[in-house]
């Protein structure tokens, strides 16, 4: 018999699977649930992008391209990267095309850490920044951000977690599942730290186009940063392509260097198809991007509307397409509100908790759907949160 | 604020203007306000429903007919278009650039009605040179949405 308990590496077994896989699983079987649990677009790929992707089969590109993708599309996104965020990478040698952005964060973070560095990571946020620290050797360090700060790292936070292991900064703004954006001035003072504290920065701006404060401001874009900032970014949220597996992470090409290197072993290449469909969207969907971002911010209007009148603190997010409410008024923790939520009125959100310990209180609502069920869900949990709020 | 209020409105006229207000950022007052000037204004002309008749048991003919025309003095094709869309029969009356000058849309209830609108009323204008009718068979699309398949959300219940 084989033993599998020996089989598995004990630092794989160490990472604890996700504490609410079970919740996940009662959702997927309830059929007529309404959800408001997805983290991904729900518009479909605009169709001049799935033409770009078929003509591409159809001309015959089905082989495998450059480890760091097709130089058209680092063309591509170095001439987008400067339009919209006034940044400057060399397509030859500071991008590296990856299977989604995840894939760009596990390269970064396994390029530079080994044993017993430390990772700073603000939370509640994605879930993937912790485990691939671990998987690296690292120790994952986490700084809790607050409701009462509008969920923004602030610099006193940051200086309290930071020590002489301190190597890697991850910068998750807009953040899933706060929707917290990090203005200019905000992210100046983080700057600062930086510098003085030698850190290098993971900034994972997916998000960056779903930004209703007017202006994503790119961390590598401030005075100084770039040299010590890898920037990871993506098709899924913008261009609405979470299963076209396309993103890319920019900086230092000696880093970028390091990335392709297990990248290429790894995973030889990016998607073909997903490559050549990518240059098509940076290319022509300014104006498809531009309407699927009023249509979230249409959204994201009603929803927080809605639990501001269902008497829910609900914190005004500027980004991504997650509101972010505190459900203590009902007493509920996270999972007991999403649990409930789901059987009493079938409605799937998620806890905060998934997001890190510091989740507690609060449950993510994603507005990646339409309206009217938007406004379906916003009715079932007015009732649930009637028949529940302490009087 | 009046065109957002008329994007939105176009995509669905069933939103009140509480609802607008908040998707806007803006007062109900407001947007009560505006939508009645532009009802004044002529801006807004009514609120419908697409609906799929092919989809129902009721019979319609929908065609679409080339016209040409010979311009009157004075009132170019305003007057002969005038005198076309009056009937209650023609859903749209459209000046087009190319080889026929207006384009006439009529509803009826079987090709024969159609076509007998066509002869009887529409050929025999005195400035009408010619008649080309064209009658539909089946809609793909209509005012941006899709007849012919039904959007399913294929996503998981829940992602991370």
């Amino acid at each position: 018999m084989m033993n599998y308990q020996e089989l598995i590496s004990p630092h794989i077994q160490a990472i604890a699977p996700s504490g609410i896989r079970k919740f996940f699983d009662i959702a997927a079987e309830m059929k007529d649930a309404i959800s408001l649990g997805v983290g991904e677009p729900d518009f479909v790929t605009p169709w001049v992008v799935r033409e770009a992707g078929i003509y591409s089969l159809e001309k015959g590109h089905t082989h495998y391209t450059a480890n760091r993708g097709i130089s058209e599309l680092r063309e591509e996104i170095s001439i987008y990267l400067k339009r919209k965020y006034n940044l400057t990478y060399d397509a030859k040698e500071e991008i590296l095309v990856t299977v989604g952005g995840s894939e760009a964060i596990d390269l970064l973070i396994r390029a530079i850490i080994s044993h017993g560095d430390e990772v700073l990571i603000p939370e509640p946020s994605f879930v993937c920044y912790k485990p691939c620290t671990l998987m690296a050797g690292g120790t994952p360090v986490t700084i809790t951000t607050e409701e009462k700060d509008n969920f923004k790292l602030t610099p006193e936070k940051l200086l309290e977690k930071i020590t002489d292991k301190s190597k890697l900064l991850v910068l998750p703004f807009p953040n899933n599942p706060t929707g917290a954006v990090m203005e200019r001035e905000d992210l100046e003072k983080i700057a600062k730290i930086v510098k003085e504290h030698d850190l290098f920065v993971l900034s994972d701006e997916i998000y960056s186009e779903l930004n209703y404060s007017g202006e994503h401001v790119s961390f590598a874009s401030l005075d100084g940063m770039s040299e010590r900032t890898v920037t990871v970014n993506g098709f899924s949220k913008a261009f609405a392509m979470t299963g076209w597996r396309l993103g890319y992470a920019c900086g230092p090409k000696e880093v970028i260097a390091a990335m392709t290197k297990i990248h290429q072993y790894g995973i030889m290449s990016a998607p073909t198809t997903s490559q050549f469909a990518a240059v098509e969207a940076l290319r022509s969907c300014d104006d498809d991007v531009e309407y699927m971002v009023n249509e979230y911010n249409h959204r994201r209007r009603i929803l927080v509307d809605g639990f501001r009148k269902m008497g829910l603190p609900c914190f005004e997010p500027l980004g991504a397409f997650y509101v972010f409410p505190n459900i203590t008024p009902t007493g509920f923790t996270s999972e007991e509100f999403a649990t409930n939520l789901l059987y009493e009125k079938k409605v799937a959100v998620v806890p905060g908790t998934a997001f890190g310990e510091c989740g507690e209180g609060f449950v993510r609502c994603s507005y990646a759907y339409s309206v009217k069920s938007i406004e379906t869900a916003l009715e079932r949990i007015g009732e649930f949160v009637a028949e529940h709020t302490k009087k | 604020m009046k065109n957002e209020i008329l994007s939105l409105l176009e995509q669905d006229s069933r939103l009140t203007a509480e609802k607008i207000a908040i998707m806007l950022n803006a007062e109900k007052g407001q947007v009560e306000k505006i939508i009645k000037e532009l009802e004044e204004e002529n801006i807004i002309l009514g609120y419908k429903t697409l609906v799929n008749w092919e989809n129902t048991n009721r019979e319609t003919t929908v065609a679409h007919i080339e016209l040409k025309i010979t311009p009157q003095r004075g009132g170019g094709f305003d007057t002969i278009a005038e005198r076309i869309y009056r009937f209650p029969q023609v859903k749209s009356v459209t000046l087009m650039s190319g080889t026929y000058d207006l384009l006439v849309t009529v509803e009826g209830k079987s090709l024969k009605d159609v076509a007998m609108f066509v002869s009887q009323r529409l050929a025999p204008m005195e400035t009408v040179v010619s008649t080309s009718t064209h009658f539909e068979l089946k809609t793909y699309k209509k005012d941006g949405i899709i007849f012919t398949e039904k959007e399913v959300d294929n996503r998981e219940v829940i992602s991370i």
